[in-house]
């Protein structure tokens, strides 16, 4: 039981998904389709953040001896030595350890966050677009609803011409 | 007692001149709000090249500021607060300073977006090359979020409320 | 290489990461340019540029091997690489290539579909269409490819749904396209995370690497692969999940249908290829066993079902839709044989179809162009209206048959010759079968085209109104090459052989 419930993240994910599929293809509304997929995706994000979780870890920023660093720069050459260290070894061809189990500090994997920060920029281009498609379908059909749009269009095919 | 047209008089004046519902808590305090607003959207834009924030973020923080603007005093005001001309240009000038920063490297011989050669040592380089490459994230972020917004709430609106 | 000494050292050192990068940030400065004739130079230099980019890094790959270019100096596997192989080489070059033709064919087909304050924009999400294809076929890292492929689906919903001033089904089209499109896109993406969870890396060399390590992963990589293979199924129209290709196909603006036709499918096949046979291996049994039962399968029965659909079409551009998904058969069967002669012949296939329908939908794009027409009774005496490009037309369509001496027949030959050397005898029986069906589709076309006079209108018969030479150059570039591939395939041969041989070694 517990062990399932550890697990609940995923179940989450799981069930958002299949809500979001099952929106999209079971509703006849443009607009509620969209919807469906936006939720889809949603599950998405989730999935990835949760695989960057690092049970204990802090947020993965840099950090010093304490706290965040606030005065950058005014250090001089006591700054931010982990900082020029890691994008010094980075930008050069060495392999490079980032801070893990075996150091002070533990920080969460920080890649899923910046894949799905992405993921969620095209996710907002999609829906857009998908709006902006609907928008347009509104004004040419005047309808959102897809049975209506493929009767339209039924009539349309056989007719064989603009009406 | 005053005469009570005066009154609707009045207010019907007040809100031509506004150009919508006259409600003044709100304009009020969002006059005071959408300046913070676009600082805040600055401050997490220069606290992204070594802490968290960044072009995306601020950029969407900036838009907000002028969308905040849009909903409160209508779409015209804030077109002459923004104008929607800006956001062609504002879009390619973004892009163009992405992918000019990387150019740039190229020029300078090192590998497309490689910024290690722009400053006195990698470090500084890649510390500015990642502030311009930061700004045009931020340009265009803001400008193609903006343009989401008026492209959508300037669409005629030749459906009725009956119609829904 | 004579050729590659014309060519700057520079630009075969980061021509890579110049095809992806140049057609990104000309699309921005496009959709600004007032001008719509400036736009289309702008556009027409851009993919020039391209070709002789795609061209002089292939041929550079073909004599050095495998280049891995560091972006922004990152090393892999850390940071995203770009890596030009025998595998991705061929299908850039196509790609660049196809924009580039397709470009000199849509000055004048733009004019007559797309509003005049449309077509900058237009070009704009044609570039940055070619630079997601182009990004989605170059990187080594499995997330950007992800991102490339959204790229390029994006700015493909906006050219199909460009198509509304012509037809407004192109609206709906364009719907259903992004409804599917998103849903195989996050499909995949949800393949890759779980592909990250088992290997924990993005980098492709380096998670065939782990996989092999682990000897094909726990069921976690399972479930990716399940991911991955439906995600790319649905973006390459493998047959059940092909149902938004015909109208996409066919209602949007000619131009676009010929470039879609040739490369968007093209490139998820490519993916297919690279994850199916590189990431994974054939050696792990889950792989082995959805070739053989998904992509076989799904394949056969898309040749049939898909030909048979193609055979009661109206619409000849939906026809041709349905061909395509039938064509996507022939590759999947090829690949899903898994042997080195089988891979290659479906990689040849990817190829040459690429070519013939790139030359048949611009042939119906011309036929549009000059009278409107794209229903099959309509076709009545296009041989003596339209002669040349029905000339171009008959030819690509009798490779599409696969007719000998044409690029379709040497395709065709190979994946049968490399059916009949696993011992597949009902495969060849399936190629030979819709090849018949292929026959007859194509058939109709030209019987009504060859043996039909021209209708009259108001009584006086149609006058021969050949399309404009800007429209005839680009068809008849593509015609032609499929005939030369026909006759002399040594040079597609190698290359599809090169790339079969990456995957699954020689012999």
């Amino acid at each position: 039981m517990s062990d399932w419930f550890s697990q609940y993240n995923y179940i989450v994910v799981i069930i958002l998904m299949m809500t979001g599929l099952y929106t999209v293809f079971a509703s006849r509304n443009l607009i509620k389709k969209l919807a469906g997929l936006s939720v889809f995706q949603t599950s998405v994000f989730l999935l990835y953040i949760t695989i960057g979780k690092v049970s204990g870890g802090q947020p993965p920023i840099l950090i010093e001896d304490k706290g965040y660093g606030d005065d950058y720069g005014s250090g001089g050459d006591g700054g931010h030595s982990l900082l020029d260290g890691t994008i010094q070894v980075a930008a050069g061809d060495a392999a490079y350890i980032l801070p893990g189990p075996g150091s002070d500090v533990l920080y969460s994997n920080p890649l899923p966050h910046v894949l799905i920060l992405t993921a969620i920029v095209v996710g907002v281009a999609t829906l857009s677009i998908g709006l902006a498609l609907t928008v347009r379908i509104r004004e040419v059909y005047r309808t959102i609803e897809e049975d209506e749009i493929e009767a339209a269009d039924f009539v349309y095919n056989l007719e064989g011409t603009a009406d | 007692m005053s005469d009570p047209n005066t009154k609707l008089d009045a207010q019907d004046a007040l809100s031509e001149r506004i150009g919508s519902d006259p409600h003044v808590l709100l304009r009020v305090i969002s006059k005071f709000l959408i300046p913070l607003i676009a600082l805040f959207a600055f401050y997490v834009q220069f606290h992204g090249d070594y802490g968290p924030g960044g072009g995306f973020q601020a950029g969407v923080i900036l838009a907000a500021s002028v969308i905040l603007y849009a909903l409160i005093f209508g779409l015209t005001e804030a077109k002459k607060a923004f104008p929607p001309r800006l956001i062609r240009y504002g879009m390619t000038l973004g892009v163009i300073l992405y992918g000019g920063t990387g150019v740039l490297n190229l020029i300078l011989g090192d590998e497309f977006l490689n910024y290690s050669n722009l400053g006195k040592d990698s470090i500084a380089g890649q510390h500015y090359g990642i502030l311009a490459v930061e700004l045009g994230v931020l340009i265009t972020v803001t400008t193609v979020m903006i343009a989401i917004f008026y492209a959508f709430g300037s669409r005629q609106p030749e459906t009725s409320d009956e119609d829904w | 290489m004579s050729f590659l000494e014309l060519v700057p050292d520079w630009l075969l050192t980061h021509g890579p990461a110049f095809l992806m990068a140049l057609p990104l940030i000309m699309a921005a400065v496009t959709a600004i340019l007032p001008n719509k004739r400036v736009a289309w130079a702008s556009t027409f230099i851009v993919t020039a540029i391209l070709t002789v980019t795609a061209f002089s890094i292939a041929l550079y790959n073909a004599e050095v091997g495998t280049t891995i270019y560091k972006m922004g100096g990152w090393a892999p596997p850390h940071g995203i690489s770009l890596v030009v192989d025998a595998l991705n080489a061929p299908v850039l070059v196509l790609i660049a290539l196809m924009s580039f033709i397709t470009v000199i064919y849509a000055m004048p087909a733009t004019v007559a579909e797309i509003k005049p304050n449309k077509r900058a924009p237009f070009y704009a999400a044609f570039l940055l269409c070619t630079a997601g294809l182009l990004g989605m076929v170059i990187t080594g890292d499995a997330f950007n490819v992800f991102v490339f492929l959204e790229v390029s689906s994006i700015s493909t919903y906006v050219l199909v749904a460009m198509g509304a001033a012509r037809d407004r089904r192109a609206l709906s089209a364009a719907y259903n396209y992004l409804i599917l499109g998103s849903i195989g896109a996050t499909f995949f993406v949800i393949g890759i995370g779980f592909l990250f969870m088992e290997t924990g890396t993005l980098n492709m060399a380096d998670m065939a690497r782990i996989l092999a390590d682990l000897d094909g992963g726990s069921r976690v990589a399972k479930v990716a692969f399940g991911f991955i293979v439906i995600g790319l199924g649905l973006k390459l129209a493998m047959f059940p999940l092909h149902t938004w290709l015909p109208g996409a196909y066919a209602y949007s603006p000619t131009p676009v249908t010929a470039f879609l036709a040739s490369t968007a499918t093209k490139a998820a096949l490519y993916l297919l290829l690279r994850f199916t046979f590189f990431v994974f291996d054939p050696s792990y049994a889950y792989v082995a066993d959805v070739l053989m039962f998904i992509l076989v399968g799904m394949g056969v029965v898309g040749m049939i079902f898909a030909s048979l659909q193609a055979i009661f079409q109206t619409d000849v551009r939906r026809m041709l839709a349905f061909s395509s998904v039938a064509q996507v058969g022939y590759m999947l069967l090829g690949i899903g044989i898994a042997t080195t002669a089988s891979v290659a012949a479906g990689y040849l296939h990817l190829l040459n179809h690429a070519i013939i329908k790139g030359g048949l939908f611009l042939a119906l794009g011309a036929m549009w162009y000059r009278f409107g027409i794209t229903r099959m009774e309509d076709f009545r005496g296009l041989g003596k209206t339209m002669p040349l490009t029905m000339g171009a037309f008959t030819v690509s369509g009798l490779s599409l048959i696969g007719v000998p001496f044409t690029a379709g027949f040497v395709s065709k030959i190979n994946l049968a010759g490399a059916a009949a050397d696993a011992g597949w005898w009902w495969a060849v029986a399936v190629i030979m079968i819709t090849s018949i069906l292929a026959l007859i589709y194509i058939g109709r076309v030209l019987l009504l085209a060859y043996f039909q006079s021209p209708p009259t209108v108001n009584g006086t018969v149609v006058a021969r109104n050949e399309a404009p030479i800007a429209m005839l150059l680009p068809m008849w570039t593509l015609a032609l090459a499929s005939i030369f591939v026909g006759l002399k395939s040594d040079a597609m041969v190698g290359a599809a052989t090169r790339a079969a041989e990456l995957l699954l070694g020689a012999g």
